[in-house]
């Protein structure tokens, strides 16, 4: 049994090669065009490793949506329209700058209040300090 | 380093007594409370924090994204049928009742964990059972459900997996289900179990049924 086990993980990623796909590269009419793409496929994440953007996963899905992504282009779709186009379909989690909504203001302005709340919080311990007498000036200091 | 100090002749010699210190002065006791409470309070926020990734990562498919397509009318697809290439369904002639989409693909080992499940679920008559054979070749894909067995009322064969990005599948196993209206209401990606046929596909059959 294990060893039926270890077998089948062996044949896995196999497997996982077999899907059929377009393996022609992708043609770019100009250098232009191609940094466009370059720029565009960097800003958008890959659904399926998804710690990766599109431009750098290998994964089949990452091919297909590339080709999808050059297909827009072509098709004279704006670079806004193809992200809305893919958010559509995979939500939000396709964009690694999500758009600020209702619900992303707390990852938009998360960080800035906590910095706001530490200011205040120190404004206040410093006031208070104040208020208590300032720090002895002692010119005998050799620093 | 004072400046005037190291001019001085002997600046060996011991520096002179420095005043006498001011009286100690009282701790300003409310800063520190109030500091005190804030740190507490950040501290127990990151402990929440930590608390519900772990949480997290115990779930089976935390990974899986949410299909914004929820709620939402199924995308439309006509593609042709595995048994009979020169057929075609399209979504509008699934209208009327519900029906379950089950994405595979002769090349997806968790295709091959679910199956019996599904076949299970599928014998059980309660919904219609449609296939989705993605990015796979036909002979392939018919060499497999002839040894496991074809659970599907219907397979419809997406080679190149362009309807596939309209309905946001990325991968295979992944499961929809769309109601008399045409409306998606349910999605699990990776290997169904039957908790989650119980759990989650059966009571929302049920609720479909009763708004009839």
């Amino acid at each position: 049994m294990r060893t039926l086990l270890l077998l089948a993980l062996l044949l896995a990623p196999a497997l996982c090669i077999a899907q059929v796909s377009d393996p022609t590269p992708l043609q770019f009419r100009d250098a232009a065009e191609e940094t466009r793409f370059h720029q565009l496929t960097s800003e958008l994440r890959c659904v399926m490793c998804q710690n990766q953007s599109l431009a750098d996963s290998n994964a089949q899905i990452a091919h297909d949506l590339r080709r999808e992504v050059l297909d827009l282009m072509n098709q004279g779709k704006s670079d806004s329209e193809i992200k809305r186009f893919l958010v559509e379909r995979y939500g939000e989690f396709v964009l690694y700058k999500p758009e600020v909504q209702r619900d992303t203001w707390l990852l938009w302005f998360g960080p800035g209040l906590l910095l706001l709340a530490g200011a205040i919080v120190i404004v206040v311990i410093v006031r208070r300090r104040g208020a208590g007498g300032g720090v002895a000036s002692d010119d005998n200091q050799e620093w | 380093m004072n400046k005037s100090a190291m001019n001085e002749p002997g600046m060996n010699q011991p520096a002179p007594a420095p005043a006498p210190a001011p009286a100690p002065r009282k701790p300003p006791t409310g800063a520190f409370v109030f500091a005190g409470v804030m740190i507490a309070l950040f501290f127990i926020g990151l402990m929440g924090l930590l608390y519900y990734g772990v949480k997290k990562s115990d779930t089976a498919n935390r990974d899986a994204l949410p299909s914004p397509l929820i709620g939402k009318p199924a995308p439309a697809f006509d593609l042709p049928l595995l048994h009979e290439p020169g057929k075609r369904l399209t979504l509008a002639e699934l209208r009327g009742q519900p029906f379950v989409m089950n994405v595979w693909g002769s090349w997806c080992p968790e295709c091959r964990v679910e199956h019996p499940v599904l076949s299970k679920f599928a014998m059980t008559k309660r919904v219609r059972f449609i296939g989705y054979d993605l990015k796979d070749a036909r002979e392939d894909a018919l060499r497999w459900l002839e040894q496991y067995g074809n659970p599907y009322l219907m397979v419809v064969a997406d080679e190149s997996g362009r309807t596939a990005i309209d309905w946001g599948i990325y991968g295979a196993p992944e499961t929809f289900l769309v109601d008399g209206k045409g409306i998606v209401r349910w999605k699990h990606v990776g290997a169904v179990t039957d908790e989650i046929i119980e759990n989650e596909l059966v009571p929302l059959l049920d609720e479909l049924d009763a708004g009839k």
